[in-house]
């Protein structure tokens, strides 16, 4: 077992969010307040730097990412990844499987709704992953690979779908109708997120 | 003394961590519990939340939350994140801290603290955006014959763009929405004219007299004001005015003695 897998998703992810940062934090210079890239790369190098051979299995560490995101992100990304992979974290399965990381996926998406209330349509991050999952499920019969692979061009799909809407959640939502024609900074992550999963998990 | 006993400072405008409040409540607590003043941002409701829970499950003291959000250019309604907390806050610290250091309970603290950010409201402007140091470059773009009015206090772009335009004309672009949001008849108020970090103490003088003749017209009495740079936009130049409706209690609580590094007087 060991928790090799998850330590590479998020080595992944780190690398993703480091090398984008610039865009990222673009992104939130439009519509919110130009931090996005440069909080999430101080958080996910926190967690690259969390060593997975300490942890017993790939759950607790992604507890511990979880945890160590919201100790060093701050603003709405931090308790919003934190709970994300405290939750995946707190479900992922004994014996991986694809069944079971979508299970934990699904919890992890259900942390961020309950932790930012928002709603599909909402400009948020739930926009890109809420498709994502229901495209893993459905291909979640042809084994992890394919369904990682069907949630990542779904999750892309979700975030390319945010740009033409009106933020009603988080510091765009005051732009109202003026933060319509901007990607979504959070949509925009959590596709890397997803996007490395695919390339790491299965 | 007569204030907060601590802040949490977060990475520039982003909020703090639980961890950050968690440790601040825990070395102020003096057995009386803790009151956290929380300004209505998506991440900072959020990271106190989870520091109430941490709070709860791990030190045992008890913690109650107040959330500030006076902003008046945003619109309260199920369509956004509600309006934002900004001067009004810096005036409920004040007030509620003299309370606190009167020994008034933590209950009696806590509907102190909605009692003024239930009638306190604030509205901003902007002639130049802020430059966040991790971004290097200002957050929104601005004409040098264009002013935003409705900014937040994090570089947000504000409700409108518009031509500059005299102080008396601004004043009254801040103070409509605000004396239309709440009828301030006949009550005293305390007048806080708020600089956002870019703009001199001369201007803000300015625009605080012009503030004060409609006021006169209008039949506000204003019982104290405050003057200058406290809730600031790093570098933006612009300001915000903030009237709060303030009975003898309020007023009282306000001349009290207060020594902290923002406001210092009666001691």
């Amino acid at each position: 077992m060991g928790a090799d897998k998850a330590g590479a998703w998020m080595a992944d992810f780190a690398a993703q969010i480091h090398d984008n940062a610039d865009m990222l934090t673009d992104l939130d210079r439009q519509i919110g307040d130009a931090d996005h890239g440069s909080n999430m790369d101080r958080g996910m190098k926190a967690v690259a730097a969390l060593a997975a051979a300490d942890f017993p299995d790939s759950g607790a560490f992604l507890k511990k990412a979880g945890m160590t995101l919201v100790s060093t992100v701050g603003g709405a990304s931090g308790p919003l990844y934190g709970t994300f992979l405290m939750r995946v974290g707190g479900a992922w399965p004994v014996e991986d499987s694809a069944e079971g990381i979508g299970v934990a996926l699904r919890a992890g998406l259900e942390g961020i709704i309950q932790r930012g209330k928002a709603e599909v349509g909402d400009k948020t991050m739930v926009d890109a992953l809420t498709p994502a999952l229901v495209a893993y499920d459905a291909a979640a019969g042809e084994g992890t690979q394919a369904a990682l692979d069907a949630a990542a061009k779904a999750c892309a799909e979700g975030r390319d779908g945010t740009t033409p809407l009106v933020a009603r959640k988080g510091r765009a939502s005051y732009l109202g109708e003026r933060s319509a024609g901007t990607q979504d900074p959070g949509a925009t992550s959590v596709t890397m997120l997803i996007e490395a999963a695919a390339r790491t998990l299965a | 003394m007569g204030m907060l006993d601590a802040a949490c400072a977060g990475e520039v405008f982003t909020s703090p961590v639980p961890d950050q409040m968690m440790a601040a409540t825990v070395a102020v607590n003096g057995g009386a519990g803790v009151l956290h003043i929380v300004k209505n941002y998506t991440g900072d409701v959020m990271n106190f939340e989870m520091a109430a829970e941490m709070a709860a499950a791990d030190s045992g003291v008890r913690v109650e939350a107040v959330v500030t959000d006076d902003d008046v250019a945003v619109k309260d309604s199920l369509w956004t994140a509600g309006r934002r907390g900004v001067g009004v806050t810096v005036l409920l610290e004040k007030i509620v801290g003299a309370a606190a250091e009167e020994g008034r309970d933590l209950d009696a603290i806590v509907a102190l603290a909605k009692k003024i950010n239930g009638q306190g409201r604030s509205m901003g402007m902007a002639l130049t955006s802020c430059t966040v140091p991790a971004a290097g470059k200002p957050t929104f773009d601005i004409g040098d014959n264009e002013m935003e009015v409705g900014v937040g206090i994090h570089g947000e772009p504000g409700r409108t763009r518009m031509p500059i335009a005299p102080a008396k004309d601004i004043a009254e672009m801040l103070l409509e929405p605000i004396l239309s949001d709440i009828d301030y008849t006949g009550s005293p108020v305390i007048a806080f004219m708020n600089g956002l970090g870019g703009t001199p103490l001369i201007e803000l003088y300015l625009m605080y007299n012009e503030v004060a003749k409609i006021l006169g017209k209008a039949g506000i009495p204003i019982a104290r004001c405050l003057v200058g740079n406290y809730m600031t936009s790093l570098d933006m130049a612009g300001c915000s005015v903030t009237l709060l409706k303030a009975d003898d209690d309020l007023v009282k609580l306000w001349d009290a003695p207060v020594n902290t590094p923002g406001l210092r007087w009666g001691c």
